[in-house]
């Protein structure tokens, strides 16, 4: 749709409106009754009510996390489905999320971890261990490397780790009540300290994927296209591995897993934008911001009074979407 | 392993059947002698036979049996449905916990449950109407995987990848329900959704059983339409089965079985999928001879993980569909990488 690199220009414009816009509405509608001019007064002159207090301390929290989980998602995403050449591949589908909050479970029940710092720490070695896994894994027998022995690899691992994850929450049941919400994948209720621990590693890895971007697009050709370029494929993929699981990382430790975002978005980016990573990169970060934001105000919605993880709504629209991907693109 | 192949148990399936049989009942009596109050197998024996002191035929008649007796016929149930579904989608990575039938029957369990659910968490309906619940989420379920998964056949890799979106929606849709519940119902419902044995009792082993017997029977009675089929449908059209009908009997069977053990059981994952590959390798691949023993090894599967979930961390219970997990995951992924060499899927 956008084919000049004009065009292109405007649209991210439009994107960042689009997600003020959004992260505004994100302050003001839910089961709290509040209107736009509360939420003005509630920065501008706080007067200490129930009101105000809530837009401050608790929506504000949600809707930046919700905006930066977003992009995580849908850039992590957009860069595994580059690199393994894979349609289905997102840090859910693949096992990352899983293994990361399998890592952080373990912190907790066995060396009761508290900080936020560890919790980051645990995030991304868990996430990194999954990815390898998986990786390492599917690219193993004859015919190396499939996108289906990929999807397919992820699934199991996710099942597995899944199901460590519960068998040792049972076994420690002050661990259970510390991490079962966290673990069902929500924006809700995070303290924004997670946020702020985590925004380094995410500023920094959004930047040096988009400046790098470049190298994506010759990995795409092919790899043997890419060697005659002079391209060191092992190397891109192994630091646009890492910066793709740093992005999950953080996400997970968070805001739990959340599924399927990074799966939608860098399809429907590709449809707009055309197969540039130059742009594909920074709109799958606005595009998963966006998808995170309007799921997140959604969930407050659908079984008011009480809210659903957003993790359960991406996973509403996500299915849909993943059906559809594999009945066309997969090639099986 | 050599030394099953020295026995070759291909050529002597019906001994290797009663062998692994013995077995079974071997662990069951085991497993009702160990626990926080160790009895000895002659006791466990006498116990059953109504011998013995009250306190020791308490524990294992009331306390440890119907355990053991559930365990056995989920495992059984779970493994012959998988054996089915792997016959008549003719893919060997398919078992009813992959494509999403476990996570249909889940929702539905849950939805049984808070829909009719008091105040005081008793049911308000008998619990017999719950496996009908559960059967009809499996069959529904299957139904939908399998016309999504449809382009001019059902290839066995689509099959997967529909069934793990299929089941990811299932699961949304039971935490939906879980928190519109009360929310102790949603705690218990967290254990019982990873597949647990926890707190069987003789009243939902009087409703499993003999549904569980009966489906199994009905299978029995189609093992040579089974063989046919898995022949090709032109072979099996030319020979006069009916192709089409079978295939659906079958698979309400195969959802039918699920249903009922994840009614009572959840879901305990894998059992459907290592079961007739165990088997398979052990007396070959006729399904005639390897039904039996597959619902042997399931049921050794189920009764072995539920055994260890009870003693291993006492007086803790880990999920038995942990242990299967911990054995089933790994093996999935040996299978995908060896048969997709053998051209099988």
């Amino acid at each position: 749709m956008l084919h000049t690199n004009l065009t292109r220009g405007w649209g991210i414009a439009v994107s960042i409106i689009a997600i003020l816009f959004l992260m505004l509405s994100s302050l003001v509608y839910g089961y709290t009754d509040t209107t736009w001019t509360d939420a003005y007064l509630a920065f501008m002159k706080p007067n200490g009510s129930n009101e105000h207090l809530i837009i401050k301390d608790v929506r504000l929290p949600r809707s930046l996390i919700a905006a930066f989980i977003g992009a995580c998602l849908g850039v992590s995403g957009a860069i595994m489905q580059s690199i393994t050449r894979n349609p289905l591949s997102s840090p859910s589908i693949l096992g990352v999320n899983a293994g990361a909050s399998f890592f952080v479970v373990i912190g907790v029940v066995f060396f009761s971890v508290q900080s936020l710092q560890s919790y980051m720490w645990l995030s991304f070695a868990g996430a990194a261990f999954a990815f390898s896994l998986v990786f390492i894994l599917s690219s193993a027998g004859r015919e190396g490397l499939t996108p289906l022995k990929l999807t397919l690899a992820g699934s199991a691992i996710t099942a597995l780790f899944a199901s460590f994850t519960q068998g040792l929450l049972v076994l420690n049941e002050t661990a259970l009540d510390q991490v079962l919400f966290w673990l069902a994948g929500s924006v809700a209720n995070r303290p924004l300290d997670l946020l702020i621990n985590a925004l380094p590693y995410i500023v920094v890895a959004l930047l040096v994927a988009f400046i790098k971007a470049k190298e994506l697009n010759v990995l795409s050709i092919g790899d043997d296209v890419a060697v005659g370029l002079g391209q060191k494929t092992f190397w891109t993929k192994l630091y646009f591995g890492a910066l793709a699981v740093v992005l999950a990382g953080c996400a997970v430790a968070v805001a739990g897993p959340i599924g399927f975002v990074g799966i939608i978005i860098p399809h429907v980016i590709r449809s707009i934008v055309g197969l540039d990573h130059r742009w594909i990169l920074p709109y799958s970060a606005f595009g998963g911001a966006t998808l995170l934001l309007i799921a997140d105000i959604g969930s407050r919605y659908v079984l008011m009074p009480q809210e659903l993880p957003v993790g359960v709504m991406t996973a509403l629209i996500g299915v849909p979407f993943f059906i559809y991907v594999a009945r066309k693109k997969m090639g099986v | 392993m050599t030394w099953l192949n020295r026995f070759n148990f291909k050529k002597h399936p019906f001994f290797a059947t009663i062998l692994l049989f013995i077995v079974v009942v071997l662990i069951m009596i085991f497993s009702a002698g160990s626990g926080e109050y160790p009895l000895s197998p002659q006791n466990v024996l006498s116990a059953l036979f109504g011998l013995g002191d009250d306190f020791a035929r308490t524990i294992v008649i009331d306390f440890r049996l119907p355990r053991i007796v559930m365990a056995l016929f989920v495992g059984i149930s779970l493994a012959v449905s998988g054996a089915i579904l792997q016959g008549i989608t003719k893919n060997p990575l398919a078992s009813p916990d992959l494509i999403g039938i476990t996570a249909g029957a889940s929702f539905a369990v849950v939805l049984f449950l808070s829909l009719f659910s008091d105040e005081n968490n008793s049911l308000m309906v008998s619990i017999h109407w719950l496996p009908l619940f559960a059967f009809l989420g499996a069959t529904l379920t299957a139904l939908i995987v399998f016309f999504l998964s449809w382009k001019n056949g059902i290839a066995p890799f689509r099959l997967l990848l529909i069934g793990i979106a299929v089941a990811a929606f299932m699961n949304a849709g039971t935490t939906i329900w879980m928190l519109m519940g009360p929310i102790y119902r949603a705690s218990q419902a967290t254990i019982w959704t990873t597949g647990s044995i926890y707190g069987a009792n003789w009243s939902q082993v009087k409703v499993l059983v003999p549904w569980s017997i009966l489906l199994i029977v009905i299978a029995l009675l189609l093992r040579r339409q089974m063989n046919i089929l898995e022949l090709g449908d032109d072979i099996a059209t030319s020979v006069g089965s009916q192709v089409q009908k079978n295939r659906v009997i079958l698979l309400l069977i195969s959802t039918g079985l699920t249903g009922v053990a994840v009614a009572f059981a959840g879901g305990i994952g894998f059992v459907g999928l290592l079961a007739p590959h165990i088997a398979r390798r052990i007396v070959g691949p006729k399904f005639q001879t390897m039904i039996l023993f597959t619902a042997g090894i399931g049921a050794l599967l189920v009764l072995v993980a539920d055994w260890i979930a009870r003693v291993a961390f006492a007086p803790i219970e880990v999920p038995a569909g942990v242990w299967t997990a911990a054995v089933g995951a790994p093996y999935f992924i040996f299978l995908l990488l060896t048969e997709r060499r053998r051209g099988r899927v």
